[in-house]
């Protein structure tokens, strides 16, 4: 219960809520089987390496990885995405190189990529997206070029919901030789996903978004390319021999889960991609696009109210505007009736200038959000529009 | 009884948020800042004009939400003709009024601010303005305002 009435919560782009199944299996990793992985030679420390790598193939299973080397537990998205600017970034870019994001990326797939342009002397630039949602694939090919060397984008918009299409990103970005990383934490909780098949060279996805707990990320990368690439963070696990001057480093994923990883979380990841994977993912895609379609239309009854980015391809994520209304008013007075949803900028600034706001109403849907949970919403905003006029 | 709800969003601060007052530049002012929400992405600007220790004009610009905009609108009307201390007791009055529900400190027209204290992510929201008014005294004492 939220201030009297029963949840809507309508925030799951921000963090799902955690399926019992989660709880019980990290509850029993630090009750039966607590130790630390890759390090004891005792029985406990053996069943909970044993438990954690376990999980690494599920995760592999899931991403539509080839092998588990190539994926790298990290603690989150924005964590993985940092990893892959700086160690790969950092190590193949030179000044003049460009690095091309779009327009509509969260802040944690642009600001680590400024950061590393200003070490190495390369440029960011956005690609630009369509008034309707989508982005601009014709802009996109003229500013790919010889200097391109990495085209970061994200797989759905934390804002407006709106689905890049990685396949055909992948194949323009590889005729030139760039290397395609995609933020995939939007996307990974709505649509069935195969690294392989987008032919992506990273992906980056979080675990909380995926109804598991906070604390962990799941990053794809090549296994040449992580082969390749200098380590991240230096410390223990991370390491083939270590000497006074210098040292050597294991190989990949070990090579980036220097100190002990969030073990806990992996198990609680393991629990929870056991959960998801048995869902029909086909049937999990039309209902929560048919959630979406239905909002969208009731929406169309409360008087100056619109979605942007509408003529996209998306995700269920909502992005609402009110007339004359501040998202953050709008988000209060659906608080008070119980109803979870994001007001704000959402830390994705270019693309409300984009679009010419500074903040939205956003609803994002989840697998268990229902049809009366849509018209809680499509209430509480008239109710928004009866206070504020 | 009102609700939490009604409480917040009083008719004072709807009229203040649709038709806000002292929203302009002040083309003489004397001290100047910008209250920034990162936050949200709220931003204002706050003017004020000084005649030796007094307060003489207030004024602000920006956008945010109908309580940081109400808040705004209140605050120049409140400061205007108050000395630079007595401003500054207000923004430590107006700021125990949103966190604590402490009445009495401020003009009975800023209480209806009180409400705010049942929304605590809002505080910042009622606050911004303040802040940056304060900030604009601090900048004047140090010779950087204007």
């Amino acid at each position: 219960m939220v201030r009297g009435h029963p949840l809507v919560y309508l925030d799951n782009a921000a963090t799902a809520q955690k399926p019992v199944v989660v709880l019980e299996a990290m509850d029993r990793y630090y009750r039966d089987i607590n130790a630390n992985v890759h390090r004891g030679v005792h029985s406990l420390s053996e069943a909970a390496t044993t438990a954690y790598e376990r999980v690494r193939e599920r995760a592999a299973a899931f991403l539509g990885a080839g092998s588990a080397k190539e994926i790298v537990f990290t603690a989150g998205t924005t964590a993985s995405l940092n990893l892959v600017a700086q160690t790969y970034g950092g190590s193949v870019l030179r000044p003049g190189d460009e690095i091309l994001v779009t327009e509509m990326e969260h802040h944690s797939n642009l600001v680590p990529w400024q950061l590393v342009a200003e070490r190495t002397g390369a440029t960011v630039r956005a690609i630009p997206i369509t008034d309707a949602g989508g982005l601009d694939l014709l802009a996109f090919e003229q500013m790919l070029g010889p200097r391109t060397r990495i085209v970061a984008v994200a797989h759905a918009s934390n804002v407006i919901g709106a689905i890049n299409p990685i396949n055909a990103i992948s194949d323009m970005a590889h005729e030139v030789g760039a290397v395609v990383v995609v933020d995939g934490a939007q996307a990974a909780p709505h649509l069935p996903l195969d690294v392989s098949a987008m032919d992506c060279d990273f992906y980056a996805c979080s675990v909380h978004k995926l109804y598991g707990p906070t604390g962990i990320g799941m990053l794809y990368g090549k296994r040449a390319l992580l082969e390749a690439m200098p380590p991240w963070q230096g410390g223990g696990g991370m390491i083939r021999e270590v000497q006074i001057e210098r040292s050597t480093w294991a190989p990949p994923p070990e090579r980036f889960e220097a100190g002990t990883p969030p073990i806990a979380e992996a198990i609680g990841l393991g629990a929870v991609l056991e959960y998801i994977v048995k869902w029909n993912w086909d049937a999990l895609v039309a209902y929560e696009q048919e959630l979406i379609a239905e909002a969208s239309r009731k929406l169309l009854a409360v008087p100056g109210l619109r979605v942007l980015g509408e003529g996209a391809d998306r995700v269920s994520v909502l992005s609402i505007v009110m007339d004359g209304v501040h998202p953050h008013d709008a988000g209060t007075v659906l608080d008070a009736r119980g109803i979870a949803v994001r007001a704000g900028h959402h830390c994705a600034q270019p693309l409300m200038r984009r679009f010419g706001v500074t903040a939205t109403l956003r609803a994002s849907f989840g697998a268990y959000n229902t049809s009366e949970e849509v018209d809680a919403l499509v209430e509480g905003l008239q109710e928004v529009r009866r206070v504020f006029g | 009884m009102k609700s939490d709800l009604d409480e917040l969003y009083q008719s004072v601060i709807l009229d203040h948020n649709r038709a806000p007052r002292n929203f302009r530049k002040l083309e003489d002012a004397s001290a100047h800042a910008e209250g920034r929400n990162p936050l949200c992405g709220d931003v204002y600007e706050v003017w004020l004009k000084l005649e030796g220790d007094r307060i003489v004009d207030a004024s602000f610009q920006g956008q945010g939400c109908a309580i940081s905009k109400a808040s705004a609108s209140l605050m120049t009307q409140s400061v205007k003709g108050k000395t630079v201390t007595e401003a500054r007791a207000l923004f430590d009055g107006f700021h125990a009024l949103v966190t604590e529900g402490e009445a009495g400190r401020v003009p009975a027209k800023l209480e209806v601010f009180q409400g705010v204290r049942a929304f605590p992510i809002r505080v910042k929201c009622a606050t911004l303005s303040w802040h940056a008014m304060k900030a604009a005294l601090e900048q004047r004492d140090r010779g950087i305002g204007g």
